[in-house]
């Protein structure tokens, strides 16, 4: 097999991009162990931009993917291994079931998502995909991590309780306990909602008021008119928003009736990433990032990152390129993952999720990690965030 | 009045100890404020606050102790400051991101990590000028010299590696896997072993440098300290062979171990995320640096006690002891 030589394999050939990628050619080494890897990702489309000036790309997830890639084969230099990232985009209204059966009838065993919860939910269900190992790598849907969850998923990406649960030990410590909750119309809008109610609850703090927003996406000729009247009358702390598309959080800040901080999907936000983030080594993430790409990385293209690493981290630690013993030690407790965050990352093993800080980050400022201190664990500060063993419904194990 | 007492009482020792301390004067990096802390080794006043190139981290002084170098990492250089007027009197080519360096015994050449670029950048001081380049792992950080000058130890830190260079060929001869991200490797006196800190692993690796095997892996646990906030970073060895310091970052304490049997004796409290350190010549002190509560903690190698904090800049990085 060819390596290092962008090669365009047609499958599919009009609807889905296919390439083969590796890091920068060391010389030849044909007595290198080969591990391949596959980056799955269907595109979405997007709503009208409501702003100029976050820049959407279609690459995203696939820069990630390439710079670990780049990364493991730097390592894999040293011990003769190798690694391919094999990339494969599915357009909007394509089939990402057949890309996938392609990719599997390809030969590929490790398989890096960025889908749709169903989507990734009929995958890892096909009979094929039982000996694939498949990382979820940006759907932060908590049942995937609960009552769905399949012993053959991964998940680099935080779920919204995750999220949530980061946010909510921040304005715990803040003793910003008392939030009004507004609610986006759509689906993903109320997950992240349920999700935050759910750690108003494990946090001490309570939900004193929640209106779903009813003006339609675009506020931005309307927001200083509508907004006062819409929280005006409510005694509150925070105002907590869930839009996870962006429809119209951004024009909430500043409107208030009562001069209120924002939080949630906007405002103060909880992500797994994010461009004002510099601690424990970060920048040297972000610089080769940025020179190599030209923007900044996104939380995608980090949980595609953390993926394609823990398979490198196992290949180094095992000197094998076999998927069963990748997996395994994926899987066990001798694995840690090191990723910019001040401390090793773990899967739990209950759930396949990788337990991880949470950045807390303003526009232009990282306000806060979470865990945050003093919210204490036996087993480990991380499992402090997100659905904690006794919790989940996932029996996987 | 018994205040009064303990006040004099503490002065009193404080006086007697450091009129027993070697004159020397310590230069510290401020990574943030871009300047360079001079401070008197004696009375540990900060005497001048050099202003110097943007994101200073590691600090060597030149053989004949006239000139510190610096490297400026978000400058692409090294600077050269003169130690008599105290300015930039030149820069040296570094490879982009220098990080750290360290010289030859000889004096004549330096040894640089570029961590944004998987290289270890050799660079002729009297020349100006890089004479080789050795392609390492991702983010090189940590250089140890064998005592001969022989063997360059590098750690990268995101392939978790110790890679062992020839520096005749400057080709890599080995290399050793530790645990998560290594930062630092330091040979002992007598060549025969190299201690390499891993930050995120929360260990330190000692290896034999004859066959290259981990032979101990030294792990550490402080009561009421997560273990999470045990990160490895600076090591010091005694030239007598009998201890060594382990700087463990935010878990604000310098480890002392036995270098013979690996067991750790003691943890001294210092100041906020501790990395780097350096013993005075006579070793009898050791100086580190605080990145987070910006100061520099004066360690006494003979009593095992923490004597001093000294304020100096914002995100002190590298430390260095002049005679």
């Amino acid at each position: 097999m060819p390596f290092a030589r962008p090669s365009r394999r047609p499958f599919c050939a009009l609807t889905v991009l296919f390439l083969t990628l590796a890091g920068p050619a060391p010389a030849q080494e044909d007595d290198s162990a080969l591990v391949r890897i596959a980056f799955l990702k269907q595109l979405v489309d997007r709503p009208p931009a409501l702003s100029n000036l976050d820049e959407a790309s279609d690459d995203i997830g696939v820069s990630g993917g390439q710079l670990a890639i780049r990364d493991n084969n730097t390592t894999g230099r040293f011990i003769k291994q190798r690694f391919e990232l094999d990339v494969s985009v599915v357009p909007a209204d394509g089939d990402p079931v057949l890309a996938f059966a392609q990719l599997v009838a390809d030969g590929h065993r490790l398989i890096i998502t960025d889908l749709r919860v169903d989507t990734l939910l009929s995958i890892a269900d096909r009979s094929d995909a039982k000996d694939v190992l498949i990382f979820n790598a940006s759907a932060s849907d908590d049942r995937l991590r609960n009552a769905d969850c399949q012993p053959n998923l991964l998940h680099t990406t935080p779920s919204r309780a995750m999220l949530a649960d980061a946010l909510a030990q921040y304005l715990a410590w803040k003793r910003w306990s008392r939030w009004f909750l507004v609610v986006g119309r759509r689906e993903e809008d109320r997950l992240f909602a349920a999700a935050i109610r759910r750690a108003a609850n494990r946090f001490g703090a309570k939900i004193v008021e929640e209106k779903e927003w009813t003006y339609g996406p675009d506020a931005r000729r309307t927001a200083q008119s509508q907004v006062p009247v819409f929280t005006q009358g409510i005694d509150y702390d925070v105002l907590m928003v869930a839009d996870e598309i962006g429809e119209f959080g951004e024009y909430l800040a500043y409107r208030t009736w009562e001069p209120r901080p924002v939080a949630g999907t906007q405002g103060l936000v909880p992500t797994p990433w994010h461009r004002t983030h510099e601690q424990w080594g970060s920048v040297q993430l972000q610089n080769r990032f940025r020179e190599t790409y030209g923007r900044w990385m996104a939380p995608v293209d980090y949980a595609v990152w953390m993926a394609v690493r823990s398979i490198g981290e196992a290949a180094t630690r095992t000197g094998s390129a076999d998927l069963a013993s990748l997996a395994g030690y994926i899987r066990s407790d001798k694995f840690e993952l090191a990723a910019f965050k001040g401390r090793k990352l773990t899967y739990r093993d209950w759930n396949g999720q990788l337990r991880q800080p949470i950045l807390l980050a303003a526009p232009r400022s990282l306000v806060a990690v979470s865990p945050q201190k003093g919210f204490l664990h036996q087993v480990s500060e991380l499992d402090t965030l997100g659905y904690d063993r006794p919790e989940s419904g996932c029996k996987r194990k | 009045m018994r205040t009064i007492v303990r006040m004099v009482l503490t002065t009193a020792v404080g006086v007697i100890w450091s009129v027993g301390a070697q004159a020397v004067t310590v230069y510290v990096s401020n990574e943030k404020d871009n300047s360079i802390s001079v401070i008197d080794g004696e009375t540990y006043e900060v005497l001048r606050t050099v202003p110097v190139g943007q994101r200073p981290r590691g600090i060597i002084l030149t053989k004949d102790h006239t000139r510190l170098l610096i490297c400026a990492s978000d400058d692409d250089h090294i600077e050269v400051l003169d130690l008599e007027t105290l300015e930039v009197i030149g820069t040296l080519p570094s490879g982009p991101d220098p990080e750290l360096f360290v010289m030859h015994p000889d004096g004549k050449l330096l040894y640089v990590a570029n961590e944004d670029d998987n290289m270890v950048t050799v660079v002729d001081i009297e020349a100006g000028k890089v004479v080789a380049e050795v392609p390492v792992g991702v983010e090189p950080e940590g250089l140890g010299l064998s005592p001969d000058g022989r063997v360059l130890v590098n750690t990268s830190e995101t392939t978790n590696m110790a890679h062992f260079i020839d520096t005749g060929t400057y080709e890599i001869f080995d290399n050793v896997l530790v645990d998560n991200r290594p930062r630092v490797a330091q040979f002992t006196k007598d060549g025969k072993y190299v201690w390499v800190s891993s930050e995120i692993g929360g260990t330190v690796s000692v290896i034999d440098t004859l066959t290259r095997e981990v032979v101990q892996k030294i792990s550490f646990e402080i009561p009421g300290v997560q273990e999470e906030a045990i990160q490895p970073v600076g090591v010091r060895l005694t030239s007598d062979g009998k201890l060594a310091f382990v700087a463990l970052g935010p878990a604000n304490r310098v480890a002392v171990i036995d270098q013979k049997t690996y067991e750790v004796k003691k943890y001294l409290l210092v100041g906020q995320r501790v990395w780097q350190m350096t013993f005075t010549p006579d070793e009898k002190r050791l100086f580190t640096t605080n990145g987070v509560s910006n100061d520099v903690s004066v360690i006494d190698v003979e009593k095992l006690r923490v004597r001093k904090s000294i304020a100096v800049g914002r995100f002190p990085w590298g430390v260095v002891v002049a005679p």
